[in-house]
């Protein structure tokens, strides 16, 4: 059954997105992560611009961490006090993107940067995850204990001023990385339309030092909020966000999400990682691929923005 | 007096030879004068039917006639960027900007262009893709170019692959000596707004009358509504849309809910 989208202004499959919506949901349960990074590339995929996909799956990212974020909330998994001063980065960090991304694309650049942006984060990401859970995986085999050690001493993290105790985590750190990689993730989230989880909880382990039990959690508090912002920003200030769509991929997305956690808790931890890291990697070399090989098109034609 | 009379006879003369040429008259309608375009609306064609009616002036020896029909979409600016392999990667270097160029346009004629009409008047008359005016922003001027441009070339190929741009010179029947009618083919993604149909009328090379129709495309119902607020009240759509997105999340987490 064909759907007119309103605002992507092209015609789709409605089965099509929802099969969509749920098989990127299964893998954002399976792996605990928003999937942004691989709904709008299978969105451009389908012919919807790259505009229009990044603004239309940050609203679908919000509805899927809200729902994930419900759930570690009753489970007392979030430390609010460290997700609020993780919030204003992340809104700073939003509003930056976001007239970024506005600025890019009447320069007719924005694909460009989308695309190297996918390809720089992606295989980088990927390739660094992969590579432990392959690691982690021959340490398993030969019999070794996995290190129980959080690895990573950034002394002169700790060593910065304005220090902040966050109970739930019980930790007691400066908030300037705190505030820097809340910016650091709400930028990329508005440029690239990702929430940017798979990136922030590495980040939040290693730098922070944020114990197991509350990262996922707080994580998916920052990029709710982000991922917020960054809709009612690209509605104003774009015209992008399209609610038909949006709303499609997020009924498909929260029930696939809700298999795909079931399928999560059957793969050992570190085969989830390996798996995960190759997933990225594979986005991200796909990208790269792209730009690479010589288009079928060289030209492209674009509408230009009506001043009205 | 004679030498004079002489002269206003062959200005009489011219007069009426001038006013043969427009003897004819085009009466033409399409089937439809708005076009709605609701979820489901995955492309539609109308029908341009109409009638070349002589008179008493029309030279009893035109018989055959032949018609070229224009239609042309909403006006926009657009632009063309083409790229090149920089650094390894193919990247958007060089563009050019359309101004106020269809959205849709199409020609529909009964035999070819070439067949009709001599190069010149094909240009005057804008017959066929390549001799239609599209203008470009060349440096401070406004232009058109020659019709092999890369850049014009790129742009009518593109708009024709996605159906918007089209010529078809078989497209115009006769179903009698003056009673034609022609497909106007609507692809899924076509743009909203007012549509200019002209037809054109020509006859031994040259253009004998031309008359102009028009029909709309509107986006009704939901459609409508989405895009309108989308564009206006881009506040309140982005409200509206965050919070559908926490009531489908919280429903989600009730509905899922295990513990």
């Amino acid at each position: 059954m064909q759907i007119y989208l309103p605002i992507a202004d092209i015609p789709v499959n409605i089965f099509l997105l929802l099969a969509m919506g749920a098989a990127v949901g299964f893998v954002s349960g399976m792996f605990g992560i928003g999937g942004g990074f691989l709904m709008t590339p299978l969105l451009i995929f389908v012919g919807i611009t790259p505009a229009v996909a990044v603004a239309s799956v940050s609203s679908h990212i919000a509805a899927s961490s809200f729902s994930g974020a419900l759930s570690y909330w009753r489970r007392r998994a979030i430390d609010p006090s460290l997700a609020l001063v993780l919030m204003i980065g992340g809104t700073l960090g939003t509003a930056l993107g976001v007239s970024t991304f506005t600025l890019l694309r009447s320069l007719g650049q924005l694909d460009l940067m989308i695309a190297l942006s996918y390809v720089a984060l992606l295989t980088s990401v990927g390739g660094v995850m992969f590579w432990e859970g392959l690691r982690a995986i021959m340490r398993a085999r030969q019999g070794a204990l996995p290190t129980v050690r959080r690895p990573g001493s950034h002394v002169w993290i700790h060593g910065l001023p304005l220090k902040m105790r966050f109970k739930r985590s019980k930790i007691y750190v400066s908030v300037i990385p705190v505030i820097g990689i809340g910016l650091l993730i709400g930028f990329l989230g508005a440029v690239m339309g990702i929430g940017g989880g798979f990136i922030l909880v590495p980040l939040l382990i290693y730098i922070l030092r944020v114990p197991t039990s509350t990262v996922i959690g707080t994580s998916m508090v920052l990029t709710l909020a982000t991922m917020m912002i960054a809709t009612m920003l690209h509605a104003v200030s774009n015209h992008l966000v399209d609610a038909v769509l949006a709303l499609i991929l997020m009924v498909g997305g929260v029930t696939g999400a809700q298999f795909g956690a079931r399928a999560g808790q059957m793969i050992r931890g570190e085969q989830l990682r390996l798996l995960l890291g190759l997933l990225i990697l594979a986005v991200g070399i796909r990208f790269a691929v792209e730009l690479v090989i010589r288009p079928a098109d060289l030209f492209t034609i674009r509408e230009t923005e009506q001043s009205q | 007096m004679r030498p004079l009379r002489t002269a206003s006879t062959t200005l009489l003369l011219l007069l009426s030879g001038a006013a043969g040429a427009h003897a004819e008259r085009l009466i033409a309608s399409v089937s439809n004068h708005r076009v709605t375009v609701t979820p489901n609306y995955s492309g539609e064609e109308l029908v341009l039917f109409g009638s070349v009616e002589k008179d008493a002036q029309t030279p009893a020896s035109r018989s055959a006639y032949d018609l070229v029909v224009t239609v042309r979409g909403p006006r926009a600016d657009m632009v063309t960027r083409r790229k090149e392999r920089k650094f390894g990667i193919w990247i958007n270097t060089d563009s050019r900007q359309f101004l106020k160029v269809p959205g849709y346009l199409a020609l529909f004629a009964n035999r070819p262009f070439d067949a009709m009409a001599a190069p010149e008047v094909q240009r005057r008359q804008q017959l066929g893709l390549n001799n239609v005016l599209l203008t470009q922003r060349v440096g401070p001027d406004y232009a058109d170019v020659v019709p092999n441009d890369a850049f014009r070339s790129a742009f009518i190929r593109l708009q024709s692959q996605h159906g918007l741009y089209r010529e078809d010179t078989s497209a115009v029947t006769f179903l009698t000596p003056t009673l034609f009618r022609t497909g106007i083919p609507l692809p899924a993604a076509v743009p909203i707004g007012t549509y200019e149909i002209e037809i054109k009328l020509l006859a031994d090379g040259a253009l004998v009358t031309k008359s102009e129709t028009a029909f709309e495309i509107v986006k009704v119902g939901f459609e409508q509504f989405v895009a309108t607020s989308a564009r206006q009240n881009g506040l309140v759509y982005g409200l509206v849309t965050t919070a559908m997105a926490l009531l489908t999340g919280w429903m989600a987490s009730i509905v899922f809910r295990r513990d």
